[in-house]
């Protein structure tokens, strides 16, 4: 029988321990002044993609909501989908970095600030859906919660409310989470720009000069509002869910949709991060921070999510089937047999049969390959956020209002924008800012070195880094001068 | 008499001594904690560095946060000023029949309370840190670039007499480079 193929040592580490922390700081801070030519290329789609969504939202101003095929029982049908799905890909950022951080899982450290800035962008790009769905744009405060001329606040029984207040805290503290977990590399930056830049980071890094102090309240912080972020995430999109789940409309009264909306949200986030985790090491020529043992670890968790994705689904379909509400159960019947029965078996395909190929370790080490998938999966998270919504505004419980409705190029073209506006965000954030975060991979390359692999799979500690075999050095206070 | 005579350990300059790792920086500390300054004590010392080191309290010494308080703080302020806010909001319905319903709904008022308390339980942790963290102030001027690229440095204020012995010090464990600066 041939012995398994067995990986070197230098495959299956995370990083090149070996880095030297100089050239951290000199490879991360050349990406921001000369990216490979794709970065270019993924800016001028993205403009593009913008500038046709710019277009159709100004023919969508100028004729009313006909054109974008919106009626009676279809009040929002594909804005609402997109709106749903960005605020899933928000999740996977700063949800998995907070619970990364908070278990000391240290191979979070090269990818995170690109996932947390997904989240920021995510956020930011879901938010103009319920704009762009007013149709009178001009009354965008609408979607807040505000105090009307007659004295009135709105209604704070509405899970749309609960949306504005949800959505604009994970909004705030994730941007603060992104910033200050930033603010020892803007020291960074800050100490080797010049000119806008300089100026720039000089003010946004508050003063950081790497104190001992500094560094002691910056990790109790980050630890902080990490544990605040997690539940926080959780709670928005099961808020989000909420939207759907408190009205009675058969195939959304589902108790099972909290926590679905939820593991949604971590699949189709995760994939994300798999597209933009190769994407920007292709741009930035980050092979050396974003390697393969890194990627396959997000690929893994991946397919882990995805099966907790399926489970969920099954769970929804097999408690509306057994609870014998009809209505329901024909829109549950409807969507595998009716007129959007492609996009539900498509759905799960992608999203339930599809991770499969996750298990196969060619798969996570071929790129390419990877890159179509990670699309194809968020491909089945975007058709599983229509599936949701469509279905059950063409058969609610009124039989006259029975109306099966495809989007309209109006609204296929602002959603296409609507990733044009993510990638601009996102492609700007990537130039400006450093993303990947040095003084963390600094300190996971200081910890693995410190390490020494006894087999390819185990690792014993070596030494901690302090010379503490001297009495002297134990913690006992020093209070008193002498000699 | 001079000076420093009636006042033996009046800091006259900051000194930062640079070094190549985390190890010299620790020996120097270690010999600080075994008196090898006379009158200095790891009190004195600021340790300024690329990372955090995670066992710098086992070198250094506890030193208590805040943190956790405004953090504390700030979510009680969220929850309670988030219910009351909301409740008082609710009370402008007062005025019109609510059909029976209860005019202010403790279970989504728990929801959104809930949500403020997150919201200003990272504003009093993002206050705390600016304040514990002694950010946003003018800074001293002992600083070097190489700091944030690889090089460890410890900054201490020290008196005429405790110059000679720390440069002493700092050369023992290969310090890179020394700067400093006179107190005004």
């Amino acid at each position: 029988m041939p012995e398994p193929k067995r990986l070197t040592p230098k495959q299956v580490k995370d990083i090149d321990e070996n880095i030297a922390w100089a050239k951290i700081n000199a490879d991360v801070l050349r990406s921001m002044e000369n990216p490979r030519k794709g970065y270019g290329v993924a800016m001028f789609i993205s403009v593009a993609l913008f500038s046709v969504m710019i277009y159709a939202e100004i023919f969508q101003y100028m004729f009313g909501m006909g054109p974008a095929a919106l009626n009676t029982s279809h009040m929002w049908d594909l804005y609402i989908s997109t709106f749903v799905f960005w605020i899933g890909m928000s999740h996977s950022g700063t949800l998995l970095s907070a619970i990364l951080h908070i278990i000391h899982a240290d191979w979070r450290k090269p990818i995170y600030r690109f996932a947390e800035a997904m989240t920021t962008f995510s956020l930011l790009t879901a938010g103009i859906f319920p704009v762009i769905h007013l149709g009178r744009v001009w009354n965008f405060y609408w979607v807040l919660p505000y105090v009307s001329d007659r004295g009135l606040w709105p209604n704070f029984r509405s899970p749309l409310i609960w949306d504005a207040f949800a959505i604009s805290t994970y909004l705030t503290s994730s941007i603060l989470f992104l910033y200050i977990g930033m603010i020892p590399d803007l020291a960074i930056c800050r100490d080797a720009a010049k000119g806008w830049r300089k100026r720039l980071y000089t003010w946004l890094s508050l003063g950081w000069r790497g104190d001992d102090a500094q560094w002691r309240s910056f990790r109790i912080t980050y630890l902080i509002i990490a544990c605040f972020l997690i539940p926080l995430a959780v709670s928005v999109h099961s808020i989000v869910s909420m939207d759907f789940a408190m009205a009675i409309m058969p195939g959304w009264h589902v108790t099972t949709f909290p926590p679905y909306f939820v593991a949604g949200a971590l699949f189709s986030g995760c994939a994300g991060i798999i597209t933009l985790f190769i994407l920007l090491r292709y741009f930035f020529a980050f092979e050396h921070f974003m390697t393969m043992p890194i990627l396959d670890k997000v690929c893994r968790l991946t397919f882990v999510i995805a099966m907790v994705w399926t489970y969920l689904n099954l769970i929804e379909f097999a408690s509306v089937w057994y609870g014998h509400d009809i209505p329901s159960k024909e829109v549950l019947i409807a969507k595998a047999t009716g007129p959007y029965s492609p996009l539900f078996w498509t759905m799960m395909f992608l999203g339930s049969v599809l991770p499969f190929s996750l298990l196969s370790g060619w798969v996570r080490r071929n790129m390419y390959v990877l890159f179509f998938i990670s699309v194809l999966l968020n491909v089945g998270m975007w058709v599983e956020r229509w599936m949701i919504v469509a279905p059950t505004l063409s058969l609610g419980y009124h039989p006259q209002a029975f109306n099966i409705m495809w989007p309209s190029w109006v609204e296929w073209a602002i959603v296409g924008g609507s990733f044009g506006w993510f990638g601009i965000l996102f492609l700007v954030f990537v130039k400006v800012f450093p993303s990947v975060s040095m003084y963390e991979v600094k300190e996971m390359v200081y910890h693995r070195k410190r390490t020494i692999y006894v087999h390819d799979d185990e690792m014993m500690e070596l030494h901690s880094g302090v010379p503490d075999s001297e009495e002297s050095l134990r913690p006992a206070p020093q209070t008193t001068g002498g000699s | 008499m001079a000076v420093s005579d009636a006042f033996p350990f009046q800091k006259t300059k900051r000194m930062l001594g640079l070094f190549g790792n985390f190890d010299a920086a620790f020996e120097v500390i270690a010999d600080i904690r075994r008196y090898k300054v006379p009158g200095l004590t790891v009190n004195d010392v600021t340790l300024k560095s690329p990372i955090e080191h995670p066992d710098i309290e086992r070198v250094l010494g506890e030193r208590p946060s805040n943190i956790p308080k405004f953090a504390f703080w700030g979510g009680l302020f969220g929850l309670v000023f988030g219910f009351i806010f909301l409740a008082s909001a609710q009370a402008n319905f007062l005025a019109m029949p609510q059909g029976g319903k209860a005019i202010i709904t403790v279970p989504s008022n728990i929801v959104l309370a809930y949500e403020m308390m997150i919201m200003f339980g990272v504003l009093g942790t993002l206050v705390g840190f600016i304040i514990g963290g002694k950010l946003m102030r003018k800074s001293e001027g002992l600083y070097d670039t190489a700091i944030s690229v690889d090089q460890i440095g410890i900054v201490i204020e020290v008196s005429q007499e405790q110059e000679q012995p720390l440069r002493e010090l700092f050369s023992k464990h290969n310090v890179i480079e020394v700067h400093e600066e006179t107190l005004p």
